[in-house]
């Protein structure tokens, strides 16, 4: 859209440059909400209508392409007591523990080394970044044939300790480490250079006061470092807990076909799939779905109000 | 003039969504004519369908439809190689939005019993003159296709009848016989299956005996069904039967011993370590309908021909798998496509798709031409398919597939890969079956 609202010439005559006054009034207050009114119209289409319509979903009995009955409350009633829901929660609970506690301590780790002078530093700092680069699919591909039963790589190393093979999707356990790696190698490193931006914001001042009155390495870290870094680490939490928690590539691509059981007694069955298995997989039950899409929503606002309660305390929070 | 301003662009805006909502609607005015086989206007027919390699393989009966009728184009396109959890919830939304599925769409076995419950959203092909051709389809394929209100609105495409593979190289060094006459006579009953792997076992060869446990179930239920009824999960009146029905439970038995008896590779079939075992040899035999044989040759590859070869299937005939082609409501030239249905399911569009696929004729009369009676496959040493393949088929009972078959097959098989692999006990292996096909058929 061109604009041909240019502000007036000087020297014509006020009569005619009303209108034009008026648009450069449009210019300046109009104008600003329609160049964001593109996000927001996306926004309305792909964010707001399926959030409502979801709900509006979830309180009907409907099937994909069949009956749709209004029933209330029904869903979520049903879903609360349905035995596999609990235990997709649990497994996504189970697994994001599982993933991201290694993963900040480890990202945190690595950004205190980082933040070092070391030789190489760019290229170091660089390194710890790329798998971001790859695509989640590809890394969840590859770890998928790494834990193969039978010609995996990882059950070949464990062969030589004269460990047995492993079915890395037949237990809970087993099905969880596998996925957790998958996850803590991908976003690992991504923490850490957030962390790492924000370690380098801390004034040096501190440390130099710090080691004049002869505080260890080990000390400024705790006593300086980790408080001055705590809104980056609250950020980190929240950003693994809304990942954590809606957590589903990986562990649809460990399953290989792709039913979204999450193995044959739903072993590492997330509440991702689990929405998209009673939506589009077995039942075509759309309706209860949605009950559990909402669930989801409440289950990560909770997730993340405790992790900020949680977060807040580190470091001697006052 | 602001408001102008504004008006314009809420205009561009809406002409836009207005263009792009169109844009998703597709499609014409339907032509109205009189005689359906030079409609005033040309018409295209679209065909999807679905299924790895070669497909449904239309292309040749395609081309020379469209050489032979300028005024109805057939375009054929196969949207995915994933039936259940790719196609079939597509084709389900779009026929609920009403648009966007084809003028005639491939639909697999397990998914009938639920298109059959929704028959709002098929054209009546009777209305088209194709009762006329229930002579050409074993019973079993023609009940499927008719719906909940009794009106047929699918016709058979392939059939899967039932042979057993097995490995010729591990036979030998088992010193099990390896012609398939002999080996045939080796395993006449399950039992004498189950002796044979025991021996086999024996023989150290550092292969299983069999894949995994669904394939083998799925054999021995395609056989047992017939002898109860004709109904497997459901009866006639959609009501689970699967802890009632002794072909489910007999079928079960099976699994479970094969599985004690450490005869199974404890593979999930179709998936990625499967493909790379029947490649590498690491189990001896397979429960084989049709359309196995084109998924081991393109699983094993160039360097094991021959390797694998084609027997008869202990315990009798079965039928396992197998689609139709239906006409959705939501076509503009129901009459056009119904008549393009017509050629494809006819013999000739059967005999083309056997020879550029693979998949069996479910029509009579493509079954007894001297073309698909006498193919052989190349691949398993030139075992003669179409006479052992039509033997197969011959006597074939029309097994009843409910609304929630699909739900329920996929339910009750992943507990029975749990219970291969030991995630879920033998002794409680049948009633965590039996509560997982309940759970699933809602």
């Amino acid at each position: 859209m061109t604009l041909q609202l240019a502000p007036p010439p000087r020297h014509a005559s006020p009569r005619r440059a009303r209108p034009s006054r008026r648009a450069g009034r449009f210019d300046l207050r109009g104008m600003p909400y329609l160049l964001v009114s593109p996000y927001f119209l996306l926004f309305a289409v792909f964010g707001v209508f399926p959030l409502l319509y979801t709900l509006w979903l979830s309180l009907h009995d409907a099937e994909l392409a069949g009956k749709r009955e209004f029933a209330g409350l029904a869903n979520y009633a049903e879903l609360i007591a349905d035995a596999e829901f609990w235990n997709a929660v649990f497994n996504t609970v189970g697994m994001f523990v599982l993933a991201t506690v290694p993963q900040i301590i480890m990202a945190l780790v690595l950004a205190n080394a980082l933040n070092k002078r070391l030789r190489g530093r760019l290229l170091l700092r660089l390194g710890v970044l790329l798998p971001m680069v790859t695509s989640v699919v590809a890394v969840a591909v590859v770890f998928s044939q790494l834990y193969s039963r039978d010609y995996g790589l990882f059950n070949w190393i464990l062969g030589f300790a004269g460990i047995e093979p492993i079915a890395w999707q037949n237990e809970k356990w087993s099905a969880w480490i596998a996925i957790a790696t998958m996850v803590d190698w991908r976003w690992t490193g991504y923490n850490a250079i957030i962390l790492l931006a924000a370690m380098q914001t801390i004034p040096k001042d501190l440390y130099e006061a710090a080691a004049i009155d002869g505080a260890s390495a080990r000390r400024q870290f705790w006593q300086i470092t980790l408080p001055m870094l705590r809104p980056t680490i609250v950020f980190v939490v929240f950003i693994s807990t809304i990942g954590g928690l809606t957590l589903f590539t990986e562990p649809v691509m460990f399953e290989g076909e792709q039913m979204m059981t999450g193995g044959t007694t739903g072993q590492y069955q997330t509440v991702a799939m689990f929405i998209v298995e009673a939506a589009f997989r077995g039942g075509f039950e759309i309706g209860y779905a949605s009950a559990a899409a909402w669930l989801l929503f409440v289950l990560i606002l909770f997730g993340t109000m405790i992790n900020y309660w949680f977060t807040r305390r580190i470091g001697g929070a006052r | 003039m602001t408001n102008h301003k504004r008006f314009a662009v809420t205009g561009v805006l809406v002409t836009a969504l207005a263009a792009m909502t169109a844009a998703c609607g597709g499609g014409e005015a339907p032509a109205p004519s009189a005689d359906a086989s030079t409609p005033a206007e040309p018409v295209t027919i679209n065909v999807h369908t679905f299924g790895g390699g070669e497909n449904f393989g239309y292309d040749e009966a395609v081309k020379k439809w469209n050489a032979e009728h300028p005024n109805i184009q057939v375009k054929y396109s196969n949207l995915t190689d994933r039936f259940e959890d790719v196609y079939l919830p597509q084709l389900l939304q779009r026929l609920q939005a009403g648009s966007g599925a084809g003028d005639i769409v491939g639909i697999d076995e397990g998914a009938m019993g639920l298109m059959a419950a929704r028959p709002q959203f098929f054209t009546d092909l009777g209305e088209y003159g194709l009762q006329d051709r229930k002579a050409d389809f074993p019973a079993a394929k023609w009940e499927t296709g008719v719906n909940a209100e009794g009106k047929l609105f699918a016709l058979g495409t392939d059939i899967g009848g039932m042979t057993m593979c097995y490995r010729k190289d591990l036979f030998e060094k088992a010193g099990l016989p390896t012609d398939r006459e002999e080996v045939a006579k080796l395993w006449p009953t399950w039992d004498a299956y189950l002796e044979a792997g025991k021996k086999f076992s024996a023989a150290d060869t550092g292969a299983k005996w069999m894949d995994g446990p669904n394939t083998i179930y799925n054999v021995i239920l395609s056989q047992e069904a017939p002898k109860n009824g004709n109904v497997s999960y459901f009866d006639k009146e959609n009501n689970l039967v699967l802890e009632t029905n002794p072909a489910v439970k007999t079928s079960f038995d099976w699994v479970q011993k094969f599985s004690q008896q450490g005869l199974t590779a404890k593979l999930q079939a179709f998936t990625p370590p499967w493909n790379k075992a029947i490649k590498g040899g690491d189990f001896a035999t397979m429960g084989c309908p049709s359309w196995m044989l084109g998924v081991i040759s393109g699983a094993a590859g160039e360097e094991n021909k021959g390797n694998w070869d084609v027997a008869a299937v202990p315990g009798g005939t079965g039928n396992w798998g197998g689609s139709w082609l239906a006409v959705p409501k939501q076509t503009k030239h129901p009459k056009e496509a119904a008549e393009v249905l017509n050629y494809l399911t006819g013999k000739d569009g059967h005999i083309a798709a056997f020879k550029e696929a693979g998949a069996f004729p479910s029509s009579i009369p493509a079954q007894q031409d001297p073309e698909v009676a006498g193919l052989k496959n190349e691949y398993f040493n030139d075992v003669p398919t179409g006479e052992i393949f039509s033997a197969s088929v011959k006597d074939l009972q029309p097994v009843f597939l409910g609304e929630k078959h699909a739900q329920v097959k996929t339910s009750v098989e992943k507990v029975l890969e749990g219970m291969d692999q030991g995630a879920v006990g033998y002794d409680e292996a049948w009633t965590k079956f039996v509560e997982a096909g309940v759970k699933a058929a809602g």
